[in-house]
């Protein structure tokens, strides 16, 4: 039971982090109607920096902090000299540009940081358990993933939805030419949606960082999972992304974790265990191959796009 | 489509026979490294032209073209680790089994239209490769070793260099053909039509799912051809040639070719890997040049290799 408390939490935690990623993703996509495969890049690049600018000052908050901002920037860079080059192109040449973007991205990173991956030690304070419910305790920074990105959620949707800067990029992308004839800089504004898709990777990338190693290529199977969200929950839809991404998480982590017992209960031992690993890496693309026969424009479409 | 002399039909006409030659070349000059690039280019070549069927002439922007490297692939290398060593068993299992998969996954993904489908081929691909990864029967992660390459009868044998480059050759040579007779095709207008409008060719009566689909199942049964070259060609198979940068290698090569012709990813395949070949002899950091350049072709060239030729041509293409 204890276990399974805990990969629920990791579920969700897992869930989350996709949810940042995939939100990125989907905002860029509705907004500029631009696909991205570098997205899986800044999330590499945030999880670089973060190892790096902790270990220089030789604090994880400060380090971390700096790592979203310099994130932020180099989206921001990464818009003004490419992508905004691509908006309006055919769908084939954003997936090449972009694919372009990857091997740049991957090989500075080997010229930069060298092969080998990095490593991001937690501070002792986050690097503890905490007891959740009488005898269940539950990683410090797991939890710590899950409320920033509860709150990073809320701030999207107040962003979104409620402010003056939400309004403009909402306007933005269902007529581009007349937000920028009422006198909206509007390519100013598409910059900023970046450099926030970018953030949000970084900061995905960042927190992943102490979980796993930093390395080259991180960032590329997390973004075939993100692109599984957003076909799932709709393309351009931020709500079908929240929900799409708690499904993957969980079905992701809880396959992982009980799939191989529950087949064994079925299946021969030797068999089990040699179907298993296969069976479980295929549950969430059943789900989305469901999700598309159900409803092919994904759960939460975006109309009229 | 009546060939014209054009600087373009001059310069696919010298290529051919250039790669028809080559076994010469090497032979003469001691390069037999060449003949091995070159079996490589000729198999990746014959895996673009198949993808450009879908991608260039139906405008299906497939992201999973290499999936069916690595079931033609692993078709080859499992029959092989099991005992079955005969070529008249090994490649029709691997056009079968890619031909299998081809049909479930664009049954599916040909429901959606557009970055949908994309992101779909892409996962679907994704999905297969983990798969195989995790099958430690036949290797897993490392791959699976062939000892032995598929048995042919008598005068046929692949583990003859410049025959088995002759058999590749030949191959490509017939893909291009049935590409191009496909294209021409009633069928192929049907599938051209499909990608400029399909609204209104549906609308005056095709079933254009299914021509889609049928289109969708022949380019994977053709790369599943070439995954079970590839494998003979490495004596080695693992997943790594299913990963889905394999699948935008294919993508580059057809839109370096050129998507308007049959033979552009020909093109599209020689300029890529000789590229990759030249760079990597010149630093070891070889893709920080190719990523910025695909980049620059990506605004800067359009209609690719191909394109280029016929606007210097002058003429526009038949």
């Amino acid at each position: 039971m204890t276990l399974f408390i805990e990969q629920c939490l990791n579920g969700l935690q897992f869930g989350l982090l996709l949810f940042l990623l995939a939100a990125g993703l989907t905002l860029v996509f509705g907004i500029m109607d631009l696909v991205n495969l570098a997205h899986g890049s800044l999330y590499m690049i945030g999880a670089y920096f973060a190892a790096t600018f902790s270990a220089w000052i030789g604090s994880f908050v400060l380090g971390v902090l700096l790592a979203l901002v310099a994130t932020l920037m180099v989206g921001m860079a990464v818009e003004v000299i490419a992508m905004r080059r691509l908006y309006g192109r055919d769908h084939l040449d954003h997936v090449l540009g972009t694919f372009g973007l990857i091997l740049f991205f991957d090989e500075s990173v080997r010229l930069i940081w060298g092969p080998e991956g990095l490593t991001l030690p937690l501070p002792a304070w986050l690097n503890t358990g905490v007891q959740i419910l009488p005898g269940v305790t539950y990683s410090a920074y797991r939890l710590a993933i899950i409320v920033v990105t509860l709150v990073v959620a809320a701030f999207l949707y107040v962003l979104v939805m409620r402010t003056r800067v939400g309004m403009l990029i909402r306007a933005g992308a269902s007529n581009r030419e007349m937000v920028g004839a009422l006198g909206v800089n509007i390519k100013l504004l598409y910059t900023l949606v970046f450099g926030i898709g970018a953030a949000l990777a970084g900061l995905a990338g960042l927190m992943q960082a102490p979980i796993l190693t930093v390395q080259i290529g991180m960032g590329e199977n997390i973004l075939i999972l993100a692109f599984v969200i957003t076909v799932i929950g709709g393309i351009g839809s931020i709500r079908g992304a929240f929900v799409a991404a708690i499904f993957v998480g969980f079905i992701d982590t809880l396959g992982r974790a009980f799939f191989p017992d529950l087949l064994r209960l079925m299946l021969s031992k030797e068999a089990a265990s040699t179907l298993a690993p296969a069976l479980s890496s295929m549950l969430i693309y059943l789900l989305m191959a469901i999700v598309l026969i159900v409803k092919p424009e994904g759960l939460f479409s975006a109309g009229g796009k | 489509m009546t060939a014209k002399l054009t600087l373009r039909n001059g310069i696919a006409a010298a290529l051919l026979i250039a790669l028809a030659l080559l076994p010469v070349y090497v032979q003469v000059m001691h390069a037999p490294f060449l003949l091995t690039l070159f079996t490589r280019i000729i198999i990746l070549a014959l895996a673009a032209v198949s993808l450009n069927l879908i991608l260039g002439f139906g405008g299906m922007m497939s992201f999973g073209h290499a999936a069916y490297l690595g079931i033609g692939g692993y078709a080859v290398g499992i029959l092989a680790h099991e005992g079955v060593m005969s070529g008249f068993v090994q490649w029709p299992v691997a056009l079968a089994a890619s031909a299998l998969f081809a049909l479930v996954i664009g049954a599916l993904s040909l429901r959606t239209r557009g970055v949908y489908f994309i992101m779909i081929t892409l996962a679907f691909a994704q999905m297969a490769y983990y798969v195989v990864s995790g099958i430690a029967r036949y290797g897993g992660d490392d791959g699976l070793t062939i000892y032995k390459r598929s048995q042919f009868v008598a005068p046929v044998n692949l583990s003859n260099k410049v025959q088995f480059y002759y058999i590749c050759l030949l191959l490509l040579f017939g893909t291009i053909y049935l590409v191009w007779r496909l294209v021409n095709s009633r069928f192929g207008m049907v599938i051209q039509g499909s990608r400029s409008n399909d609204t209104r060719m549906r609308a005056i009566g095709f079933p254009t799912y299914r021509y889609k689909l049928t289109c969708f199942v022949i380019a994977g049964t053709l790369c599943g051809l070439s995954g079970a070259l590839l494998a003979n060609h490495t004596d080695f198979i693992s997943p790594s040639v299913m990963y889905w940068t394999r699948s935008g290698d294919l993508i580059i090569m057809v839109v370096l070719g050129g998507m308007g012709s049959v033979v552009g990813p020909v093109f599209g395949a020689i300029a890529l890997l000789v590229l990759e070949e030249v760079l990597s002899g010149i630093t070891e950091y070889w893709q920080i040049i190719l990523g910025p350049m695909l980049l620059l072709v990506v605004l800067f060239a359009r209609g690719g290799i191909d394109g280029l030729l016929t606007r210097i041509g002058g003429k526009e293409q038949a």
